[in-house]
C-alpha cells in the first residue's frame, strides 16, 4: 500500500515536467506577453532593461528553463502582472475554489445516488424516464446560461440570494454550487443508473432475495456496494475537474476562485502565473485520484485483500463474521 | 407420508412484444416429505421457472403453492420472506449467484442471521464454521472471496448458505450441471448425505437424466411448460411411454465399449413457447403424432399406478396403441 502511494507520488514529476512545458510554451506562443501589458507607460530603455530581466531577448525554451530551474528550487516564481508570489496567490483563491466544488459535488451527490437507484431499480418506469429526461436536460444545459438565469430569477427577481461574490457566506454558494451542481448530477445520475442496472441483474441478488434478505439490504448491501466503484470514479473525475476551478460559472458568480485567477492570468498574458496555477491544479487532481484509488479498495473488499498479504485474513475470522449483511 | 409440498395449476406467462410467452403451463405435482422430485426437460421447457414460482421469486401468473398445508401464494411479501426460512434454492451457476464482494462467512452469516435464532457475532460465527464443516469446506476457506475457489467449492458455499435457515425443501435448480463431472458426483453425494441426516425434501430440477436418476424418488418430465409424463424414479425408467420421454432416455450414453442401443432421434426444432395453440405441444417433432395430436392438447392421465403420462396415444387403459 505505502509502495503504492509512493509509486503515485513520484508520478508526479513526468506530469508536472509535461504539463509546465506544454503550458509555458502555449502562453509564451500567444501573441504579446505581460510586459506589453504592464509596459505601456514605461519609457523605451525601461522596457528593453525589462525585456532582457525576465528573459525576453533570448529564446522560449531559455525562459522555460530558468522558470523549470527556480521550480526545481522551490518557487513558483511571481506574477509579473500582480508582483505577488504566485503560490501566496493560489492559496488565496483555493479556499474559494474547494469550497464551490466540494459544495456543488456534495449536492449531486446527495441528489443523483438515490436518484439513480431508483431509476434502475424501477427500470423503464416513470421515475426513471422522468429522471432521465431531467439528466439529458442538464446535460445540455450550459453553465453559462443557467447560471445566468439563476441569478436572474433568484437574485434580480426575487431577490433572494446575492448574484455574485463571495461575501455572504453560504448563501453566496448556492447559487454557483447548483449551477454546477446541476451538470455533474446529471452524469452521476446516469452512471448510478447504469452501473446499478448491470448489478441488479445479476444471480446474486436473486440469491440474497432467496435467503430471505429484506428487499432494502438486496439493494443497498449487495446491489449499490457492487454498484460503486463506477460511480466513485465519476465523482473523483469531476472533483478533479472541479478543483481546477469552473471557469465558466466563476466569472458568471464573480466567484474569486482559482478558475478567474488563471483567466485573468491568460488575458494578461500572465505565462509565470498561469503556468504555476496549471501545475498546482494538474497536482491537486493527482492526488484527487489517488484518493478515488484508495477508495476503490474500501468499496471492493477483493481489491484491499491484494494490497495486503496473508497476515490480515486469519485474525479477520474474529472480525470480519459479525459485519456485513 | 404427508405431502411437504402441492403445487396445482401453476402457470406463469410472461408477456412479451410478440405474445404470450407460456413458460409454466399448468403445473401440478405432490412431494412427500423427505422425498425427491426429479424434474427433467430440455433448456426452455420452464423447469427453471417452475423452481422459482414455487418459491415465488418469479411471482407466478396463477395457481395453487400448498406448503405444509398453507397457500403460499396467498402470502403477503413479508410472511413470504419469513417463508423462505423453509424453503431455499440452490441456483445452478455457484459463481454469479454468489456476490464477488462477500467472503465465504459473510455470504453464510447473512443467512444465519436471517433466522433471527442466533443473536451475537460469536454465535452467527460457530454456526456459519458448522455449516461449512457440514458442507464440506475446510475452515480456513472463511475468509476467502469467491472468485478464489473452484466451482466445487462455490457450489458447497450455495449448499451451506441454503441449510443456513435450517430449511425443509430445497430447490435444487441444475446445482451440478456447471460442474466437472467428477465434482458433479461429489456435490450429488453431498445432498443425498444431507437429505438422510436434516430429513430434507428436493426438488431437483436438471436436464442430466443419470443425475436425475441418481438422486430422484418420483421424476417429472417438462415438455414446452408441461407435464408429459410422471412417474417413479424406477419405474419411469424402466417402462417410459410418452414418446418425448423415450427419446430423452434413449439419449443416455452407456459407459461400456461397444454397447449398441437403438436411439430415438427427434426431428426438428422445439415449437415456440409464444401463443401455442391447442395442438399437442409435441406433435410437431412427434414421430407417431395422429390427427387427434393436431387437435387437441392431451391431458395428464393415469397408466399404472402411480404413472401419468400426458399422450393421445395412451388411452384410459393404458393401452399401447401403434407403438
Amino acid at each position: 500500500m505505502y509502495k503504492y502511494v509512493l509509486k503515485r507520488i513520484l508520478m508526479l514529476i513526468p506530469i508536472i515536467l509535461g504539463v509546465s512545458f506544454i503550458v509555458y510554451i502555449m502562453m509564451d506562443s500567444a501573441q504579446g506577453n505581460a510586459l506589453d501589458v504592464i509596459g505601456i507607460d514605461y519609457s523605451a530603455e525601461k522596457l528593453a532593461e525589462l525585456y532582457h530581466q525576465y528573459g525576453y531577448d533570448r529564446s522560449v525554451f531559455y525562459r522555460y528553463f530558468i522558470y523549470m530551474k527556480n521550480l526545481f528550487h522551490g518557487s513558483l516564481g511571481s506574477s509579473m502582472i500582480y508582483k505577488k508570489d504566485v503560490w501566496d496567490l493560489y492559496l488565496q483563491r483555493l479556499p474559494a475554489t474547494l469550497k464551490l466544488a466540494s459544495a456543488s459535488v456534495l449536492l449531486s451527490i446527495l441528489f443523483s445516488i438515490p436518484l439513480g437507484i431508483v431509476s434502475a431499480k424501477h427500470h423503464g418506469s416513470l421515475v426513471d424516464n422522468a429522471s432521465m429526461v431531467g439528466a439529458l436536460v442538464g446535460l445540455s444545459m450550459p453553465n453559462y446560461w443557467l447560471g445566468l438565469m439563476l441569478a436572474v430569477v433568484f437574485s434580480q427577481k426575487l431577490n433572494l440570494l446575492p448574484s455574485g461574490g463571495n461575501l455572504q457566506g453560504f448563501k453566496s454558494l448556492i447559487l454557483p454550487a447548483i449551477t454546477i451542481g446541476t451538470g455533474l448530477m446529471a452524469t452521476m445520475t446516469r452512471t448510478t443508473r447504469s452501473s446499478m442496472l448491470d448489478v441488479i441483474r445479476q444471480d446474486y441478488l436473486r440469491t440474497a432475495r432467496a435467503k430471505g434478505v429484506p428487499e432494502k439490504k438486496v439493494i443497498n448491501v449487495h446491489a449499490l456496494r457492487n454498484a460503486l466503484i463506477p460511480i466513485i470514479t465519476v465523482v473523483g473525475t469531476e472533483m478533479g475537474k472541479a478543483l481546477g476551478g469552473a471557469v465558466v460559472t466563476e466569472n458568471v458568480f464573480s466567484w474569486p476562485g482559482v478558475g478567474r485567477l488563471v483567466i485573468e492570468g491568460v488575458n494578461q498574458r500572465d505565462t509565470t502565473l498561469v503556468t504555476g496555477c496549471i501545475i498546482l491544479t494538474a497536482v491537486m487532481v493527482s492526488i484527487v485520484q489517488l484518493v478515488v484509488d484508495i477508495l476503490y479498495a474500501f468499496a471492493d473488499p477483493r481489491l484491499r485483500a491484494q494490497y495486503s498479504t496473508g497476515r490480515k485474513k486469519r485474525a479477520g475470522i474474529e472480525r470480519k463474521g459479525g459485519a456485513q449483511a | 407420508m404427508e405431502n411437504i409440498l402441492e403445487v396445482s395449476h401453476l402457470k406463469k406467462y410472461f408477456k412479451t412484444s410478440r405474445g404470450t410467452l407460456h413458460a409454466v403451463d399448468d403445473i401440478t405435482f405432490t412431494i412427500e416429505r423427505g422425498k425427491t422430485l426429479g424434474i427433467v426437460g430440455e433448456s426452455g421447457c420452464g423447469k427453471s421457472t417452475t423452481g422459482r414460482c414455487v418459491m415465488r421469486l418469479i411471482e407466478p401468473t396463477g395457481g395453487e403453492i400448498l406448503f405444509e398445508g398453507r397457500d403460499l401464494m396467498k402470502l403477503s411479501k413479508r410472511e413470504m420472506r419469513a417463508k423462505r426460512n423453509d424453503i431455499q434454492i440452490i441456483f445452478q451457476d455457484p459463481f454469479s449467484s454468489l456476490d464477488p464482494r462477500c467472503t465465504v462467512m459473510q455470504t453464510i452469516a447473512e443467512g444465519v442471521k436471517v433466522t433471527g435464532k442466533y443473536k451475537t457475532g460469536k454465535e452467527v460465527e460457530s454456526r456459519v464454521l458448522e455449516l461449512m464443516r457440514i458442507a464440506g469446506l475446510a475452515e480456513r476457506l472463511a475468509n476467502a472471496y469467491p472468485h478464489e475457489l473452484d466451482g466445487g467449492r462455490r457450489q458447497r458455499i450455495g449448499i451451506a448458505r441454503a441449510l443456513a435457515v435450517e430449511p425443509k425443501l430445497i430447490i435444487c435448480d441444475e446445482p451440478v450441471s456447471a460442474l466437472d463431472v467428477s465434482i458433479q458426483a461429489q456435490i450429488l453425494n453431498l445432498l443425498k448425505e444431507l437429505q438422510e441426516e436434516l430429513g430434507l425434501t428436493y426438488v431437483f430440477i436438471t436436464h442430466d437424466l443419470a443425475v436425475v436418476n441418481h438422486i430422484s424418488d418420483d421424476i417429472m418430465v417438462m415438455y414446452l411448460g408441461q407435464t408429459v409424463e410422471k412417474a417413479p424414479s424406477e419405474e419411469l425408467f424402466a417402462n417410459p411411454v410418452h414418446p418425448y420421454t423415450r427419446a430423452l432416455l434413449s439419449a443416455i450414453p452407456i459407459p461400456k465399449v461397444g454397447a449398441k442401443k437403438e436411439r430415438v432421434l427427434l426431428k426438428g426444432e422445439v415449437s415456440s413457447p409464444i401463443d401455442p395453440g391447442d395442438e399437442c405441444r409435441f406433435a410437431k417433432r412427434c414421430p407417431h403424432a395422429c390427427e387427434a395430436c393436431r387437435k387437441s392438447c392431451p391431458q395428464l392421465r393415469e397408466v399404472s399406478p402411480g404413472h401419468y403420462v400426458a399422450c393421445h396415444l395412451f388411452g384410459a387403459e393404458g393401452k399401447t396403441s401403434s407403438m
